[in-house]
């Protein structure tokens, strides 16, 4: 495959007991792209994301991941919280998944525990307040102050994270995971919930996130405003396998992908287009 | 569950005197079947070892329409109130009352605490109590990292504080090492006993982590009485030796600290020291905790808390992050058991049941989970109520009890539930505690 794809998920087998949830997946992600992957429900969309993120050790199949330095991992090996340390994979949950007790700026700043671990000596110059453990804890909190800014959350920064309001709960996992710094981001869902006005921001922010951080983003979503808007690059999935991908213009063209959407035979989809045109 | 939405709407409440004596009627109807058989029937084993009974219906009417009256009068008293709620329960006034006391608490708690060897210095007793409370307030700290602000639940924290007890009376009477050695070794050796622990809990999470941590707490005591070639077995370890003053005994002898001074000896002076000892210890656990939770380790714990599948998304070694927050604990509870040895100077297996780890639990809940001064409140109320209550004889648990009880319908998150935030940009504000989640376990 070619040199600028972060993601190849190489025939992908995820069975659960006798249920094949993902059969023999394979898809690429480019770098510095957003690519979608969109289906009906059940299709294994986020079972494929638990895969890649570690949630799920797969039943077959590889993923590797390619970063800028040259250095690819095979996700399938990692686990668990390697994914995010080591692979630098970070991820949202189509159920939001913040820390409700802890304000935004807290959540940002859990979500740099490895650099600040190190930084604080394993505890230990942290504990005695050494200054460069000061220093670092500064540069988290401004860390943690840009992103709020970025998803227009700075004015509620020291708010309980889930006294915040759905949509910005969207927005404030999405800057966590940003805060982990990643090579890719995962996001299940993030439109999920959204009204117009707020998934046209939540565009922008994504857009933004691949143009000024270069980080590739890989998506779940239902969407289709989100989704044709802002991919590069589209995989459409049903009953775990791969039934199309190309660009959102050509996908959204794809008889096969109308029919998976549609609940209708491929025939009979072919056939409603064709009366159409 | 958010609370606004459990609490019923003031127009949606019934308020006709139907409604109160329904109501009455069903609490009279449970007291009657609760009773019936607790005070109506009574038996005894009578002179020929048969079961005799004799029946007290008039003590029944008495409680029953006792419930019955006590039923409407809250009734009539809720209603008189309005819908029931924190704000409008306690009335404004006294709420800035007591926000303004919560701020100036802390200090003045402080300062009290550090004159009550000077207040009380001819009252042994009060002295005494005092260290004990101080023991319990150094236990609530450590439980409080495992509980409060990892959120796994630890009924068998008592081990540690065995573990402690036992490393230092065992190390003192057979190498002879002094209290100050051993205090760190006894720590250690507690902080080692809680990572044995923690990883075969690490994948049990609420009741059945709850179950294996008593079971823990068990086998730890069963093992010192059994062991007897070791640890004595029920007979204890006596003769454990009282903690000196960098080297100066507080003895009467020649070479005591007394003699040293010029003063005359008294053993009020042990006391003292010992309570400036434990009170030294406290504020170490309470300043490392407070040091703790503002460092990446303490909010991973916090996180945890709240949400591990999160944590392991974000890159959290949870494996690791819970063993610390278990040997921390565990440390801390090491601690106070080496100066409980001291303290008594002779231990047995006793010291160490259940019930003490209930005992540190019920102090952690009660102050409310994370608050390291609603944990201290909570120990002088326990263990200083408790011996409040002495007066009152075999009544002293039912009143306990009932406090418990009543405590916990008008603050269900412990006496400060609310948390404070590890790090602010504008705005240090307390976190609701309906936000605040309890952890898994």
């Amino acid at each position: 495959m070619s040199g600028d794809h972060i993601l190849i998920v190489d025939r992908l087998m995820m069975r659960f007991g006798g249920i094949v949830a993902v059969n023999e997946l394979s898809f690429a992600a480019e770098r510095r792209k957003i690519t979608a992957l969109i289906g009906p429900n059940g299709a294994g969309k986020t079972t494929v994301f638990n895969c890649i993120t570690g949630f799920y050790r797969p039943s077959g199949g590889a993923i590797r991941l390619a970063h800028d330095d040259g250095r690819t991992i095979q996700l399938e090996r990692l686990n668990d919280f390697r994914i995010s340390k080591q692979a630098k994979v970070a991820r949202t949950f189509q159920n939001i998944r913040l820390f409700p007790g802890m304000t935004a700026l807290e959540n940002l700043m859990v979500a740099q525990h490895n650099a600040l671990m190190r930084a604080s000596g394993l505890t230990l110059l942290g504990l005695l307040g050494l200054p460069s453990w000061r220093e670092a804890e500064a540069r988290a909190i401004e860390l943690g102050r840009t992103w709020l800014n970025r998803v227009g959350l700075l004015d509620r920064a020291d708010d309980a994270a889930g006294n915040l309001p759905y949509g910005d709960q969207r927005r404030l996992e999405i800057a966590r995971a940003m805060c982990t710094e990643p090579a890719l981001l995962c996001l299940d869902e993030p439109a999920a919930g959204l009204n117009a006005r707020e998934s046209g921001g939540l565009n922008e922010l994504l857009l933004s996130i691949r143009n000024e951080q270069g980080t590739s983003i890989l998506l779940i979503e239902h969407d289709m405003s989100v989704v044709m808007e802002i991919s590069d690059h589209i995989v459409v999935m049903d009953y775990g396998v791969k039934i199309a991908e190309g660009t959102p213009q050509a996908v959204r063209d794809d008889p096969k992908v109308i029919a998976a959407y549609l609940g209708a035979d491929e025939e009979e989809a072919i056939a409603v287009m064709e009366s159409g045109t | 569950m958010s609370a606004t939405s459990a609490r019923p709407s003031p127009a949606a409440q019934p308020s006709g005197s139907a409604f109160i004596l329904k109501k009455a009627l069903i609490s009279a109807l449970v007291a009657l079947v609760l009773f019936s058989l607790m005070i109506g029937v009574r038996t005894e084993a009578g002179p020929q070892g048969g079961l005799i009974y004799w029946t007290r219906f008039g003590d029944l009417a008495a409680l029953v329409a006792t419930v019955f009256g006590g039923s409407i009068v809250v009734e009539l008293l809720r209603q008189w109130w309005g819908p029931v709620d924190k704000d409008s329960i306690v009335p404004k006034p006294v709420q800035s009352a007591i926000s303004f006391a919560g701020r100036w608490l802390a200090p003045a708690l402080l300062v009290f605490t550090f004159l009550v060897p000077v207040i009380f210095y001819n009252q042994r007793y009060i002295l005494d109590l005092s260290i004990l409370v101080l023991t319990y307030v150094m236990l609530g700290w450590g439980l409080n990292v495992v509980v409060g602000l990892a959120g796994l639940l630890d009924l068998g924290y008592v081990a540690f504080y065995a573990v402690g007890a036992y490393s230092y009376a065992l190390l003192a009477t057979n190498f002879g090492l002094s209290f100050w050695v051993c205090l760190p070794l006894a720590g250690i050796l507690a902080a080692f006993w809680g990572v044995l622990l923690g990883f075969p809990v690490l994948r049990l999470r609420g009741d059945y982590l709850a179950i294996v941590t008593l079971a823990f707490g068990e086998i730890i005591r069963l093992v010192i009485i059994n062991w007897q070639s070791l640890t004595g077995g029920p007979n204890g370890v006596s003769g454990i030796p009282r903690p000196t003053m960098f080297g100066i005994p507080l003895t009467p002898g020649d070479d005591g600290l007394a003699a040293k001074l010029g003063i005359e000896f008294s053993p009020t002076h042990r006391l003292v020291f010992l309570f400036y000892v434990i009170l030294a210890m406290a504020l170490l656990t309470n300043w490392v905790t407070i040091r703790l939770r503002r460092l990446p380790i303490g909010r991973a714990w916090e996180a945890l808390r709240e949400d591990e599948v999160a944590c392991r998304a974000l890159g959290i070694n949870t494996t690791t992050t819970k063993l610390t927050a278990f040997a921390t604990g565990a440390m801390f509870g090491g601690l106070a058991g080496a100066f409980f040895a001291t303290r008594q100077g002779f231990i047995s297996p006793e010291s160490f049941t259940f019930q003490e780890s209930a005992l540190v639990l019920a102090i952690v809940v009660l102050g409310g989970m994370g608050s390291q001064l609603g944990v201290a409140l909570a120990a002088l109320a326990m263990i200083g109520g408790f011996e409040l209550f002495r007066g009152l004889d075999q009544y002293r648990m039912l009143v306990f009890g009932i406090a418990m009880v009543l405590l916990m319908i008008w603050r269900p998150r412990g006496l400060i539930g609310h948390r404070a935030p590890t790090v602010f940009l504008e705005r240090n504000q307390a976190i609701s505690s309906d936000l605040v989640k309890e952890g898994h376990g």
